[in-house]
Protein backbone atom coordinates (compact mmCIF):
# COMPACT_ATOMS: atom_id res chain seq x y z
CA UNK A 1 0.00 0.00 0.00
CA UNK A 2 3.00 2.32 0.94
CA UNK A 3 4.47 1.79 -2.42
CA UNK A 4 1.03 2.56 -4.21
CA UNK A 5 0.85 5.89 -2.53
CA UNK A 6 4.41 6.78 -2.99
CA UNK A 7 3.82 6.04 -6.53
CA UNK A 8 0.57 8.33 -7.00
CA UNK A 9 2.69 10.80 -5.42
CA UNK A 10 4.77 10.64 -7.57
CA UNK A 11 2.50 10.77 -10.60
CA UNK A 12 0.93 13.91 -8.76
CA UNK A 13 4.24 15.34 -9.03
CA UNK A 14 4.79 14.71 -12.18
CA UNK A 15 1.46 16.08 -13.67
CA UNK A 16 1.43 19.70 -11.11
CA UNK A 17 4.32 20.31 -13.40
CA UNK A 18 3.62 18.98 -16.66
CA UNK A 19 0.29 21.37 -16.47
CA UNK A 20 2.06 24.29 -15.65
CA UNK A 21 5.21 23.78 -18.08
CA UNK A 22 3.44 25.21 -21.23
CA UNK A 23 3.41 28.65 -19.78
CA UNK A 24 7.11 29.25 -19.41
CA UNK A 25 7.18 31.67 -22.74
CA UNK A 26 10.52 33.58 -22.83
CA UNK A 27 11.41 32.94 -18.99
CA UNK A 28 10.63 30.50 -16.03
CA UNK A 29 9.41 33.41 -13.57
CA UNK A 30 6.60 33.50 -15.24
CA UNK A 31 5.91 29.98 -14.14
CA UNK A 32 6.11 31.40 -9.76
CA UNK A 33 2.57 32.32 -10.01
CA UNK A 34 1.12 29.00 -11.56
CA UNK A 35 3.58 27.07 -8.90
CA UNK A 36 2.49 28.91 -5.82
CA UNK A 37 -1.23 28.52 -6.76
CA UNK A 38 -1.07 24.88 -7.56
CA UNK A 39 2.34 23.53 -5.16
CA UNK A 40 0.97 26.15 -2.54
CA UNK A 41 -2.79 26.74 -2.70
CA UNK A 42 -4.01 23.61 -4.51
CA UNK A 43 -1.64 20.73 -3.26
CA UNK A 44 -0.63 22.40 -0.42
CA UNK A 45 3.07 20.37 -0.54
CA UNK A 46 4.90 23.38 0.09
CA UNK A 47 4.42 27.11 2.04
CA UNK A 48 4.79 30.01 -0.11
CA UNK A 49 8.14 31.35 1.87
CA UNK A 50 9.38 27.43 0.90
CA UNK A 51 8.86 28.95 -2.65
CA UNK A 52 10.09 32.02 -2.58
CA UNK A 53 14.03 30.17 -0.93
CA UNK A 54 13.58 27.57 -3.78
CA UNK A 55 13.37 30.58 -6.53
CA UNK A 56 16.40 32.31 -5.08
CA UNK A 57 18.36 28.93 -5.32
CA UNK A 58 17.42 27.67 -8.46
CA UNK A 59 19.45 31.07 -9.57
CA UNK A 60 22.36 30.23 -8.18
CA UNK A 61 22.72 26.31 -9.17
CA UNK A 62 23.76 26.68 -13.35
CA UNK A 63 20.59 25.65 -15.64
CA UNK A 64 16.98 27.13 -16.84
CA UNK A 65 15.18 28.95 -13.85
CA UNK A 66 11.72 26.61 -14.46
CA UNK A 67 13.97 23.32 -14.30
CA UNK A 68 16.23 23.58 -11.45
CA UNK A 69 13.01 25.01 -9.07
CA UNK A 70 10.62 22.28 -10.41
CA UNK A 71 13.36 20.03 -9.35
CA UNK A 72 13.76 21.40 -5.98
CA UNK A 73 10.26 21.03 -5.67
CA UNK A 74 10.31 17.99 -6.51
CA UNK A 75 13.06 16.78 -4.36
CA UNK A 76 11.50 18.64 -1.17
CA UNK A 77 8.02 16.50 -1.92
CA UNK A 78 8.91 13.48 -3.09
CA UNK A 79 13.03 13.20 -2.34
CA UNK A 80 15.21 12.03 -5.53
CA UNK A 81 11.82 10.73 -7.48
CA UNK A 82 10.35 13.41 -6.76
CA UNK A 83 13.24 15.77 -8.08
CA UNK A 84 13.03 13.09 -11.24
CA UNK A 85 9.09 13.35 -11.54
CA UNK A 86 9.41 17.13 -11.17
CA UNK A 87 12.15 17.66 -13.79
CA UNK A 88 10.30 15.23 -16.28
CA UNK A 89 7.42 16.50 -15.70
CA UNK A 90 8.06 20.23 -16.39
CA UNK A 91 10.65 19.45 -19.69
CA UNK A 92 8.28 17.01 -21.52
CA UNK A 93 5.72 19.05 -22.79
CA UNK A 94 7.94 21.62 -24.21
CA UNK A 95 10.30 18.94 -25.22
CA UNK A 96 7.25 18.14 -27.54
CA UNK A 97 6.20 21.63 -28.55
CA UNK A 98 9.67 22.17 -29.65
CA UNK A 99 10.20 19.43 -31.41
CA UNK A 100 6.90 19.45 -33.50
CA UNK A 101 8.04 23.21 -34.50
CA UNK A 102 11.41 21.88 -35.53
CA UNK A 103 9.91 18.41 -37.70
CA UNK A 104 7.17 21.05 -39.03
CA UNK A 105 10.14 23.53 -40.25
CA UNK A 106 11.80 20.50 -41.94
CA UNK A 107 8.38 19.55 -43.21
CA UNK A 108 8.21 23.26 -45.42
CA UNK A 109 12.08 24.58 -45.20
CA UNK A 110 12.28 24.42 -49.48
CA UNK A 111 8.99 27.00 -49.31
CA UNK A 112 10.50 30.06 -50.58
CA UNK A 113 8.05 32.05 -47.93
CA UNK A 114 9.87 30.67 -45.22
CA UNK A 115 13.28 31.02 -46.62
CA UNK A 116 12.40 34.91 -46.85
CA UNK A 117 11.28 34.79 -43.80
CA UNK A 118 14.18 33.44 -41.92
CA UNK A 119 16.53 35.80 -43.72
CA UNK A 120 14.38 38.68 -41.69
CA UNK A 121 14.09 36.96 -38.62
CA UNK A 122 17.69 35.70 -38.09
CA UNK A 123 18.45 39.76 -38.13
CA UNK A 124 15.76 40.06 -35.04
CA UNK A 125 17.59 37.15 -33.72
CA UNK A 126 20.51 39.35 -33.30
CA UNK A 127 18.54 41.96 -31.61
CA UNK A 128 17.22 39.41 -29.18
CA UNK A 129 21.07 38.49 -28.18
CA UNK A 130 22.06 42.54 -28.28
CA UNK A 131 18.69 42.91 -26.06
CA UNK A 132 19.94 39.94 -23.75
CA UNK A 133 23.12 41.33 -23.22
CA UNK A 134 22.02 45.38 -22.03
CA UNK A 135 19.38 43.48 -19.71
CA UNK A 136 22.29 41.52 -18.04
CA UNK A 137 24.73 44.17 -18.04
CA UNK A 138 22.40 46.00 -15.77
CA UNK A 139 22.79 43.62 -13.29
CA UNK A 140 26.05 42.18 -13.34
CA UNK A 141 27.96 45.68 -14.64
CA UNK A 142 28.08 48.48 -11.55
CA UNK A 143 31.31 49.47 -10.97
CA UNK A 144 34.52 49.42 -12.55
CA UNK A 145 36.07 46.16 -12.00
CA UNK A 146 32.96 44.42 -13.42
CA UNK A 147 33.41 47.10 -16.53
CA UNK A 148 36.58 45.99 -16.60
CA UNK A 149 35.61 42.24 -16.51
CA UNK A 150 33.70 42.37 -19.36
CA UNK A 151 35.34 44.23 -22.03
CA UNK A 152 38.50 42.26 -21.51
CA UNK A 153 36.24 39.28 -21.86
CA UNK A 154 34.93 39.82 -25.28
CA UNK A 155 38.34 39.86 -26.89
CA UNK A 156 39.64 37.02 -24.67
CA UNK A 157 36.56 34.65 -25.89
CA UNK A 158 37.83 34.70 -29.57
CA UNK A 159 40.81 33.00 -28.08
CA UNK A 160 39.85 30.30 -25.48
CA UNK A 161 37.13 28.10 -24.90
CA UNK A 162 33.77 29.23 -23.17
CA UNK A 163 33.49 26.95 -20.93
CA UNK A 164 37.36 27.79 -19.59
CA UNK A 165 36.07 31.74 -19.76
CA UNK A 166 33.40 31.12 -17.30
CA UNK A 167 35.53 29.24 -15.35
CA UNK A 168 38.44 31.91 -15.04
CA UNK A 169 35.13 34.43 -14.92
CA UNK A 170 34.02 32.76 -11.17
CA UNK A 171 37.85 32.25 -10.01
CA UNK A 172 38.46 36.43 -10.89
CA UNK A 173 35.92 37.52 -9.02
CA UNK A 174 37.12 35.60 -6.20
CA UNK A 175 40.63 36.79 -6.87
CA UNK A 176 39.47 40.21 -7.50
CA UNK A 177 37.46 40.54 -4.48
CA UNK A 178 39.89 39.03 -2.13
CA UNK A 179 42.56 41.13 -3.42
CA UNK A 180 40.43 44.18 -2.97
CA UNK A 181 39.12 43.23 0.56
CA UNK A 182 43.04 43.41 1.71
CA UNK A 183 43.46 46.34 -0.28
CA UNK A 184 40.70 47.56 2.35
CA UNK A 185 38.26 48.41 -0.04
CA UNK A 186 34.58 48.66 0.73
CA UNK A 187 33.18 46.28 -2.26
CA UNK A 188 29.22 46.00 -2.90
CA UNK A 189 28.96 42.56 -4.39
CA UNK A 190 25.72 43.62 -5.88
CA UNK A 191 23.42 46.36 -6.93
CA UNK A 192 22.29 47.73 -4.30
CA UNK A 193 18.71 47.43 -5.02
CA UNK A 194 17.39 43.68 -6.19
CA UNK A 195 14.83 43.97 -8.13
CA UNK A 196 12.23 41.10 -7.06
CA UNK A 197 11.31 39.19 -10.24
CA UNK A 198 8.29 37.89 -9.26
CA UNK A 199 7.11 41.23 -8.98
CA UNK A 200 9.03 42.45 -12.52
CA UNK A 201 8.92 39.66 -14.30
CA UNK A 202 10.32 41.56 -17.43
CA UNK A 203 13.21 42.05 -15.50
CA UNK A 204 14.77 38.75 -15.89
CA UNK A 205 13.23 38.56 -19.47
CA UNK A 206 17.21 39.34 -21.04
CA UNK A 207 18.43 36.10 -18.68
CA UNK A 208 16.55 34.06 -21.36
CA UNK A 209 15.83 31.63 -18.95
CA UNK B 1 29.68 9.51 -33.12
CA UNK B 2 27.57 12.10 -33.58
CA UNK B 3 25.35 11.65 -30.23
CA UNK B 4 28.22 11.13 -28.44
CA UNK B 5 29.42 14.61 -29.62
CA UNK B 6 25.96 16.36 -28.76
CA UNK B 7 26.06 14.32 -25.63
CA UNK B 8 29.27 15.47 -24.61
CA UNK B 9 28.51 19.33 -25.77
CA UNK B 10 25.21 20.03 -24.08
CA UNK B 11 26.23 17.77 -21.16
CA UNK B 12 29.24 20.75 -20.31
CA UNK B 13 27.15 23.28 -21.35
CA UNK B 14 24.61 22.34 -18.46
CA UNK B 15 27.48 22.62 -15.65
CA UNK B 16 28.05 26.28 -16.59
CA UNK B 17 24.32 27.61 -17.72
CA UNK B 18 24.57 30.92 -15.89
CA UNK B 19 22.81 33.77 -17.46
CA UNK B 20 19.73 31.81 -19.06
CA UNK B 21 19.97 30.74 -22.99
CA UNK B 22 21.13 33.17 -24.79
CA UNK B 23 24.78 33.45 -23.05
CA UNK B 24 25.43 29.64 -23.95
CA UNK B 25 25.26 30.55 -27.81
CA UNK B 26 28.95 31.05 -27.86
CA UNK B 27 29.33 27.44 -26.96
CA UNK B 28 26.84 25.68 -29.03
CA UNK B 29 28.15 28.07 -32.07
CA UNK B 30 31.72 26.54 -31.12
CA UNK B 31 30.40 22.93 -30.99
CA UNK B 32 28.56 23.10 -34.46
CA UNK B 33 31.49 24.89 -36.01
CA UNK B 34 33.85 22.33 -34.90
CA UNK B 35 31.92 19.21 -35.56
CA UNK B 36 30.44 20.84 -38.81
CA UNK B 37 26.92 19.76 -38.06
CA UNK B 38 24.98 22.19 -39.95
CA UNK B 39 25.89 25.76 -41.67
CA UNK B 40 25.35 29.09 -39.92
CA UNK B 41 22.47 30.29 -41.18
CA UNK B 42 20.83 26.98 -40.12
CA UNK B 43 21.90 26.86 -36.56
CA UNK B 44 20.17 31.09 -35.95
CA UNK B 45 17.14 29.33 -37.51
CA UNK B 46 16.90 26.67 -35.01
CA UNK B 47 18.15 29.38 -32.33
CA UNK B 48 14.70 31.56 -33.50
CA UNK B 49 12.54 28.86 -33.32
CA UNK B 50 14.20 28.03 -29.52
CA UNK B 51 13.09 31.58 -29.12
CA UNK B 52 10.12 31.16 -29.99
CA UNK B 53 9.04 28.14 -28.15
CA UNK B 54 7.77 27.66 -24.88
CA UNK B 55 10.58 26.88 -22.61
CA UNK B 56 14.38 27.68 -21.44
CA UNK B 57 16.35 29.27 -24.35
CA UNK B 58 19.15 26.61 -23.79
CA UNK B 59 17.28 23.61 -23.52
CA UNK B 60 14.98 24.30 -26.61
CA UNK B 61 18.19 25.05 -28.97
CA UNK B 62 19.84 21.69 -27.46
CA UNK B 63 16.95 19.85 -28.73
CA UNK B 64 16.41 21.90 -31.86
CA UNK B 65 20.02 21.17 -32.88
CA UNK B 66 20.12 17.83 -31.53
CA UNK B 67 17.61 16.71 -33.50
CA UNK B 68 18.80 18.22 -36.87
CA UNK B 69 22.19 17.15 -36.69
CA UNK B 70 21.08 13.39 -35.99
CA UNK B 71 16.95 13.32 -35.92
CA UNK B 72 14.70 12.32 -33.08
CA UNK B 73 17.82 9.85 -30.82
CA UNK B 74 19.55 13.63 -31.00
CA UNK B 75 17.19 15.48 -30.35
CA UNK B 76 16.27 13.17 -26.90
CA UNK B 77 19.88 12.96 -26.12
CA UNK B 78 20.39 16.39 -25.87
CA UNK B 79 17.45 17.05 -23.92
CA UNK B 80 18.97 14.79 -21.54
CA UNK B 81 22.28 15.95 -21.94
CA UNK B 82 21.60 19.10 -20.77
CA UNK B 83 19.01 18.21 -17.92
CA UNK B 84 21.26 15.76 -16.46
CA UNK B 85 23.24 18.38 -15.10
CA UNK B 86 20.85 20.39 -13.00
CA UNK B 87 19.50 17.05 -11.57
CA UNK B 88 22.92 16.09 -10.41
CA UNK B 89 23.53 19.91 -8.95
CA UNK B 90 20.15 20.36 -7.59
CA UNK B 91 20.10 16.80 -5.95
CA UNK B 92 23.53 17.13 -4.46
CA UNK B 93 22.78 21.11 -3.21
CA UNK B 94 19.40 19.75 -1.94
CA UNK B 95 20.78 16.88 -0.27
CA UNK B 96 23.76 18.37 1.83
CA UNK B 97 21.80 21.61 2.52
CA UNK B 98 24.07 23.62 1.37
CA UNK B 99 23.02 27.34 1.76
CA UNK B 100 24.13 28.94 -1.69
CA UNK B 101 21.78 32.30 -1.19
CA UNK B 102 23.69 34.70 0.41
CA UNK B 103 26.84 32.35 0.63
CA UNK B 104 29.84 34.80 0.39
CA UNK B 105 31.70 32.81 -1.77
CA UNK B 106 29.32 32.16 -4.22
CA UNK B 107 28.70 35.51 -3.75
CA UNK B 108 32.01 36.44 -4.67
CA UNK B 109 32.48 34.19 -7.57
CA UNK B 110 29.33 35.85 -8.91
CA UNK B 111 30.87 39.07 -9.15
CA UNK B 112 33.30 37.79 -11.66
CA UNK B 113 31.27 35.88 -13.49
CA UNK B 114 28.11 38.06 -14.25
CA UNK B 115 30.57 40.77 -16.24
CA UNK B 116 32.01 37.97 -18.07
CA UNK B 117 28.33 36.37 -18.68
CA UNK B 118 27.72 39.82 -20.41
CA UNK B 119 30.96 39.51 -22.36
CA UNK B 120 29.81 36.17 -23.75
CA UNK B 121 26.33 37.63 -24.94
CA UNK B 122 28.13 40.61 -26.43
CA UNK B 123 30.92 37.76 -28.56
CA UNK B 124 27.59 35.84 -29.39
CA UNK B 125 26.07 39.12 -31.07
CA UNK B 126 29.37 39.76 -32.98
CA UNK B 127 29.37 36.37 -34.30
CA UNK B 128 25.96 35.73 -35.34
CA UNK B 129 25.86 39.55 -36.60
CA UNK B 130 28.64 38.35 -38.79
CA UNK B 131 27.66 35.02 -39.38
CA UNK B 132 24.30 36.51 -40.86
CA UNK B 133 26.06 39.17 -42.88
CA UNK B 134 24.72 42.07 -40.84
CA UNK B 135 28.01 43.29 -40.70
CA UNK B 136 29.59 43.72 -43.80
CA UNK B 137 30.96 45.67 -46.70
CA UNK B 138 28.60 44.76 -49.47
CA UNK B 139 26.32 47.69 -49.79
CA UNK B 140 22.74 46.30 -51.45
CA UNK B 141 18.98 46.43 -50.83
CA UNK B 142 19.76 43.10 -48.83
CA UNK B 143 22.54 44.46 -46.46
CA UNK B 144 20.78 48.12 -45.72
CA UNK B 145 17.39 46.41 -45.47
CA UNK B 146 18.90 43.91 -42.66
CA UNK B 147 20.47 46.31 -40.76
CA UNK B 148 17.21 48.42 -40.56
CA UNK B 149 15.04 45.36 -39.31
CA UNK B 150 17.78 44.27 -37.02
CA UNK B 151 17.45 48.26 -35.85
CA UNK B 152 13.48 48.38 -35.49
CA UNK B 153 13.73 44.75 -34.06
CA UNK B 154 15.51 46.42 -30.87
CA UNK B 155 13.40 49.60 -30.74
CA UNK B 156 9.91 47.33 -30.52
CA UNK B 157 12.06 45.37 -27.62
CA UNK B 158 13.79 47.90 -25.58
CA UNK B 159 11.39 50.95 -26.37
CA UNK B 160 8.18 49.29 -26.99
CA UNK B 161 9.14 46.87 -24.66
CA UNK B 162 7.09 44.18 -26.76
CA UNK B 163 7.45 40.41 -26.25
CA UNK B 164 10.03 39.24 -28.39
CA UNK B 165 7.91 36.09 -30.00
CA UNK B 166 5.76 38.72 -31.12
CA UNK B 167 8.93 40.66 -32.77
CA UNK B 168 10.26 37.81 -34.30
CA UNK B 169 6.63 37.02 -35.73
CA UNK B 170 6.34 40.23 -37.13
CA UNK B 171 9.83 40.29 -38.27
CA UNK B 172 9.10 37.04 -40.28
CA UNK B 173 6.28 38.74 -42.15
CA UNK B 174 8.08 41.45 -43.85
CA UNK B 175 11.15 39.26 -44.57
CA UNK B 176 8.25 37.46 -46.41
CA UNK B 177 6.83 40.92 -48.01
CA UNK B 178 10.72 42.31 -49.00
CA UNK B 179 12.63 39.02 -49.55
CA UNK B 180 10.05 36.57 -51.29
Amino acid sequence: MKVKAHNRLLFQIFWSFFKISPVTFGGGFAMIPLIIKEIVEKRKWLTNDDITDVIALSQTVPGAVAVNSATFIGQRIGGIRGALAAMIGVSLPTFLIVLALGASYYYVQDNPKLEAAFISIRATIVAIIVFAGIKIAKTAIFDKTTFFIMVVGVPVLFFIHPIVAILLGAITGLVVTSIKTKLGYQIDLKKDKEVDPTIDPDYYMGAGI
Amino acid sequence: MILWELFQTFFLMGFVSFGGGYAMLPIIEKAVTEYGWMSAEHMTNMIAIAGMSPGPVAANSAILIGYSAAGISGAVVSAMAILLPSLILVITVAAFFIKLHHNPVVERMFYGLKPLVTSLIIYAAIKFALANNLITLDISFRSISLVIIFGLSLFALFKLRWNPVYVIALSGLVGIALYS
